[in-house]
Order: C-alpha cells, then sequence, then structure tokens
C-alpha cells in the first residue's frame, strides 16, 4: 500500500491495525527495523489528531513573550546571484507558483500575498535539535491560496519547493491536507513586523505551527498539490526526511 | 512448595518490570543521543542561546548512545517507539498494582512512618547491611518511600515532560506546558528526571548485588516466595 493510502486511514484509532500490517508488508524492501518505527510515527500522528482535534490551535503568546532574536538553522541564505540582487531590491520579481493538481494555476508576487486577508501569530518555533524561538509571523493562510487555486479532490498532499539548496540538493517540504487547511498554516512574509531576514527564510517561509522546524521550508518559490509522495525527489516528502530518514510526521 | 498465592512478586509485577527495564534502557540511550544535538537546557518557553543556558550538558559518548554515533533522526526513531512501550507499560502497572493491593499493601507507606527518627534508624540498618522489614512487610520505609517516587512520581513525569516537549501533543493540553512553565523548562525536567532515574538504577542494582542478587533476580522471573514463608 502506498503512503497516501496509509495516511488516509489515520483518521480514526481503529485503522490503526491495518496501517501496521501495511507496514510491516514493506519491512523487507525497507531499512531494517523501520517498519516498527514508523508505526510508532503513525500512531503519534493519530494520537495528537484524535486527542487535540484536527484544526486545534497550536499556542498563541503575547508580545512580550517572543524571544530577543530568531535562530537561523539550516539554510541561512540562497547561494545565487539572482538571490542577493533580489534580497538588495526587497524582491520585487519573486514569484511564487501554485501548481500541480489544481484547476487554476496561480502565480503571486509578494505584493499579491500581502493584498490577501492576512493572519498574525505569535508562535513558538521548536527545532529538532531541542531549541526554540518566539516570534511574530504574517502571512495569507494557505487554506485560501488553496481555495482560489481550487485542488483537486486527488491531492493529497501538499508540496512546498524552496529555492535553497543544502549539501547539493534542492530544500523541500510537504504536509498532507490536513496541516494544508490548518489555520495557523500560512505564507508568512514578516517576522516580528519586519520583512523576514535572510537567515530565516526571505522573502517566504512556511509556518507549519504544529510541527517543528524543519518542515517550515523557507525561501519559498512554489507549493504543489499531489496525489503522491513517493515520486518525488527522494520520495519520502522532504529533504531531511530523504537525506536523513528524519521523521515526515515532526510532531514530536 | 508455593501456590500462585504466596509469590512474592505478581505476574504483573514481573512482566511489567523487565519491559520496563528494556523500554527504559533504550529510552535513556536514544536520550544521550537526542541530548547530543543540542546540548544546553534552558528555563522558559524558548531557549537556544548557550548564553541563556542554565547548564550545558557533556557530550555523551557514543557507547553511551543509541545508535552508537551520532543520528539524531534515527535516536528519536528509538525514543518515540520506545515511548509507547513504556507509557502504555506503566498504565498498565499502575491498574495491576491498584486492582492486586500490591501498591496499597507493599508500597504506601504510613504517615507514622515518614518521621525523620524512623528514617534515620532505617538508614542507619541499611548502611550496616541490615535490609530486612518489620512485621512481615515486604518492604522498608526507605524503600517504599523509593518505589513510591520512582513509580509515582518520575516515572510519570518522564511520561508528562515528554508529552509536553513534543508540538503537536500540545495543542491536546497546553495547560501541561503551562503547568511545567513552558517548554525548554519541561526539556530541562525531562533531562533531570531522567538523572534521577538514572541514580534509582544504579542503587537498585547495588542493593540488589549486596542482597542474594541471584535469588533476587531469580524470584523477579519466576515469582519467589512470599516474605511469610521467607521467614518460616
Amino acid at each position: 500500500m502506498t503512503r497516501i493510502a496509509r495516511r488516509s486511514l489515520l483518521a480514526g484509532m481503529a485503522a490503526l491495525g491495518t496501517a501496521g500490517c501495511s507496514k510491516i508488508d514493506g519491512f523487507a524492501t525497507s531499512d531494517s527495523g523501520s517498519g516498527l518505527f514508523d508505526l510508532a510515527e503513525d500512531w503519534h500522528l493519530a494520537a495528537h489528531r484524535t486527542l487535540a482535534g484536527r484544526q486545534a490551535l497550536a499556542p498563541e503568546y503575547a508580545a512580550e513573550d517572543r524571544s530577543p532574536s530568531f535562530k537561523g538553522n539550516g539554510s541561512l541564505t540562497v547561494d545565487s546571484p539572482i538571490y542577493k540582487e533580489q534580497l538588495a531590491k526587497g524582491f520585487p520579481d519573486w514569484r511564487i507558483s501554485v501548481k500541480g493538481l489544481v484547476e487554476n494555476e496561480l502565480r503571486l508576487s509578494l505584493a499579491d500575498l500581502k493584498a490577501l486577508p492576512q493572519r498574525t501569530q505569535i508562535t513558538r518555533h521548536d527545532c529538532v535539535e531541542g531549541w526554540s524561538a518566539i516570534g511574530e509571523w504574517t502571512g495569507p493562510q494557505l487554506s485560501g491560496l488553496l481555495d482560489a487555486a481550487k485542488v483537486k479532490p486527488e491531492a493529497n498532499f501538499i508540496v512546498f519547493w524552496c529555492a535553497d539548496v543544502l549539501y547539493g540538493r534542492q530544500y523541500y517540504e510537504s504536509v498532507d491536507m490536513v496541516d494544508a487547511y490548518h489555520p495557523q498554516t500560512i505564507i508568512a512574509h514578516s517576522l516580528n513586523g519586519e520583512p523576514i531576514p535572510e537567515k530565516n527564510g526571505a522573502p517566504l517561509r512556511m509556518r507549519i505551527e504544529r510541527q517543528l522546524g524543519y518542515k517550515h521550508a523557507k525561501y519559498l518559490t512554489g507549493i504543489e498539490a499531489v496525489a503522491r509522495l513517493d515520486d518525488i525527489k527522494g520520495g519520502k516528502g522532504g529533504f531531511w526526511e530523504d537525506i536523513g530518514n528524519y521523521q515526515w510526521y515532526a510532531g514530536i | 512448595m508455593t501456590t500462585p498465592k504466596t509469590k512474592r512478586h505478581a505476574l504483573s509485577t514481573r512482566l511489567w518490570h523487565w519491559i520496563n527495564a528494556a523500554a527504559m534502557v533504550v529510552l535513556f540511550m536514544s536520550g544521550l543521543g537526542i541530548s547530543n544535538a543540542h546540548r544546553y537546557l534552558y528555563w522558559g518557553d524558548y531557549g537556544f542561546d548557550p548564553a541563556d543556558a542554565w547548564t550545558a550538558v557533556m557530550r555523551f559518548p557514543n557507547w553511551a548512545t543509541l545508535p552508537q554515533r551520532y543520528n539524531l533522526a534515527e535516536a528519536r526513531d528509538w525514543h518515540s517507539g520506545a515511548a509507547w512501550v513504556f507509557a502504555l507499560a506503566l498504565f498498565g502497572m499502575w491498574i495491576a498494582m491498584l486492582a492486586n493491593r500490591h501498591f496499597a499493601r507493599d508500597i504506601a507507606a504510613p504517615v507514622s512512618a515518614w518521621s525523620p527518627a524512623h528514617l534515620w534508624v532505617e538508614v542507619k540498618e541499611h548502611l550496616k547491611g541490615r535490609f530486612h522489614a518489620e512485621d512481615g512487610a515486604k518492604y522498608n520505609t526507605l524503600q517504599k518511600l523509593t518505589y513510591g517516587v520512582v513509580l509515582g512520581v518520575l516515572l510519570p513525569l518522564m511520561i508528562f515532560t515528554g508529552l509536553a516537549i513534543s508540538p503537536g501533543f500540545e495543542p491536546a493540553a497546553p495547560w501541561l506546558v503551562d503547568m511545567l512553565s513552558g517548554r525548554q523548562s519541561a526539556r530541562s525536567l525531562h533531562f533531570i528526571a531522567a538523572f534521577a532515574l538514572f541514580a534509582f538504577f544504579v542503587v537498585h542494582i547495588v542493593m540488589v548485588t549486596l542482597s542474594n542478587p541471584l535469588k533476587q533476580m531469580w524470584a523477579m522471573i519466576a515469582g519467589g516466595q512470599a516474605p511469610q514463608e521467607d521467614k518460616l
């Protein structure tokens, strides 16, 4: 069974037995032991969504709770002359596309994104390494863009394409439709009331507030609706998932 | 000859003891590996700058971590996998312990036994190598307090602080993170409780070693004899 079919089973705890079987089926062809690890990951995702609800919000903080600065990690810039030039000018020619399994492909500038209804949220950013920072992010909700593009029913995941390259590979990430339509999932253009700094992902960065930092794709260039992840790049749904076997569900 | 009713350790206790021991070894060693990813601990909601840390933890050597080299993704797989076994087993043990009265009969200590004078007497007895409980009870007061703190405070604290670190769990119980005064505080407490349990583990092994270790180990596997029979 594919990853998509498994994920769709996660609506309730009742489906867990079936999900487990499909994992065990894949055991022989995957890394040793990863079948049980993936099963544990599925259980965490199902438990979180069952206990909290699919649309439950991550805590939001008051302005005075923000950390004095916001650590940059992973890619700290995009190593290209075009990026440097755009950064200096305020990204007048930066565009993001909304594509894939949609009725209307979109191509949006920063000004287009800022003209949409905005959400501002002060949230805590938790890195997989263990540290946390708190900042105020502003941008349009991803759900609004997906509705405008009319996502087709066969789409199961949203992939975020990035301009940055780490260890010779393009960065990308993905979430399922629950996180894609979550009210706090925004395409942020501002951090603490200023344009996002270079090290934090200028000009655009995803906020996926119930998951760890590596899901929050920086230097965003494209949003693609897809049916499955196993035919994209390394097939595991993201840069760190492909390169280091990091968990696709980063809610732990 | 003994009947099942006179076993020193109930089947549920023995099963839990070894499942828990295995889970804790995996959790502790993979936890040391995770700690190596960011060796600074903070109080409050946020923390990323070593200058704000209340302590910098040592880098744990590869022989102490799971896997036996630095691999954060794999350490996290072991940790969040074994967490299920650990948490569900502890939940099951508490139900069994309350149902079969193991807790009420063997672990709960009357408040009168908590007096410093009485505890001091027991500490002196311990230092002389005499570990016997009075009145045919299975455990003396020091043991009762230790097992009570481990089962009732430290092990549950590992679960609650672990849950409080998880951004995906937090929307289910934001009050838990608040109660622990922030995610980075929860992370610090997770670390402190883990080392308190490690200290318990060391003392536990020493005490078993000093008091007929083979018989004790076998009793935790096969059940052993209840203390009443011991005294005959």
